[in-house]
């Protein structure tokens, strides 16, 4: 009986406060550069050969160029972005009243250039809105990931740990079977990560390019063989947001570089 | 186009200093095509040069297969004050220049 007893204590201490099975502790969880090489690090680290820095630079012409019918540049309204722009890449996706539902920082970008400037959107993974969201997610550099705190995101923070948990694809992979179960180990050559987005939008090598989180997630679906969500697609959001929240408290390094 | 340079703002007369730039060039290599099955015209840079003082002191060429935003280090004496300056030149009239100075005591 007291055998019974103990072993039903042990299933009860066991088992975390809503966590599910194979989710990361806290304190386990890693940013994708503790997983990289000397070189690639060394390469994020200095300012002057990361190359994600040539995009900040774009991004921080672009912040003070006037345009859109209203002849208005981002800085005429939030000014210098160093003070203004300081923590907010760390809180997005972040929940938008007017539509109801949870923006990414390259949405918001475009919702800014549509309300208040009215310019055309630029489109996903243009150089133009990438070099803008670099810029801005670079003054949040150090800044730990508050995203997803906000209470009226829980649904979709729990949409996204859904998606995150669902197998897909030929290959039937859910994203957690590798980046909660498998991490450290290696996929072919490549070290799987814990796919903390603690860098984004980031320098990829393969890519040649900045990418943001929305291009990579659609790259580890292809990779599974599913078929990818569009670009700003709500699942995208949704998963991009879980992913931030996972990744709470680790401090922002956009530009980061990846192999 | 955006460029990186780092070059020590001071230095030592003599002494051996270190040179890197960064610029940004997407490097198309000429030899991709795309899914409709037309070639990616080449669009690469083709020369770097470095002057220290108006005097040449690096110059590469650049070719195919290069990464996009080519990355360049190089080793110089200090001789003097005065300025370094960068000229990249590529395909279709491509032509980029960056300059940074040094204090030589």
């Amino acid at each position: 009986m007291s055998f019974w007893r103990a072993i039903a204590a042990a299933a009860l201490l066991a088992t975390g406060p809503a966590l599910l099975a194979g989710e990361i502790l806290p304190d386990a969880r890693r940013s994708g550069y503790s997983f990289m090489g000397p070189d690639t690090r060394a390469m994020q680290d200095d300012d002057t050969s990361n190359p994600g820095m040539l995009f900040v630079l774009d991004g921080e012409a672009l912040w003070t160029k006037r345009t859109g019918s209203a002849d208005k540049a981002c800085a005429d309204c939030h000014g210098d972005a160093r003070g203004s722009m300081k923590g907010v890449a760390a809180r997005y996706p972040a929940f938008d009243k007017a539509l109801a539902r949870p923006v990414t920082l390259d949405q918001r970008i475009n919702l800014c250039r549509s309300n208040h400037q009215q310019a055309p959107a630029l489109p996903y993974e243009s150089r133009d809105l990438l070099a803008l969201s670099a810029f801005v997610a670079h003054q949040s550099r150090g800044v730990a990931i508050t995203a997803g705190d906000d209470p009226q995101l829980k649904p979709f923070v729990d949409q996204g740990r859904d998606l995150f948990m669902q197998r897909e694809g030929q290959l039937n992979l859910a994203c957690t079977n590798c980046h909660d179960d498998n991490f450290n180990k290696r996929l072919a050559g490549a070290p799987i990560t814990q796919g903390q987005p603690t860098g984004y939008p980031l320098y990829r090598l393969e890519w040649q390019t900045l990418g943001s989180l929305e291009r990579r997630l659609r790259s580890c679906m292809t990779g599974v063989r599913a078929q990818a969500y569009d670009f700003g697609a709500p699942e995208l959001v949704a998963l991009e947001l879980y992913l931030m929240s996972r990744a709470h408290g680790l401090p922002m390094e956009t530009p980061a570089v990846r192999p | 186009m955006a460029a990186l340079i780092n070059v020590p703002t001071k230095a030592r007369r003599g002494e051996i200093i270190e040179i890197r730039t960064l610029t940004s060039h997407i490097m198309e290599t000429g030899f991709r095509h795309t899914a409709d099955g037309a070639l990616v015209p080449r669009d690469i840079i083709t020369s770097f040069t470095c002057r220290y003082n108006g005097t040449e002191i690096f110059r590469a060429d650049l070719f195919p297969a290069i990464a996009a935003n080519p990355y360049l280090s190089f080793f110089t004496v200090a001789k003097e004050s005065g300025k370094f300056e960068f000229e990249w030149i590529g395909d279709n009239g491509y032509s980029s220049s960056a300059s940074a100075s040094i204090t030589v005591e």
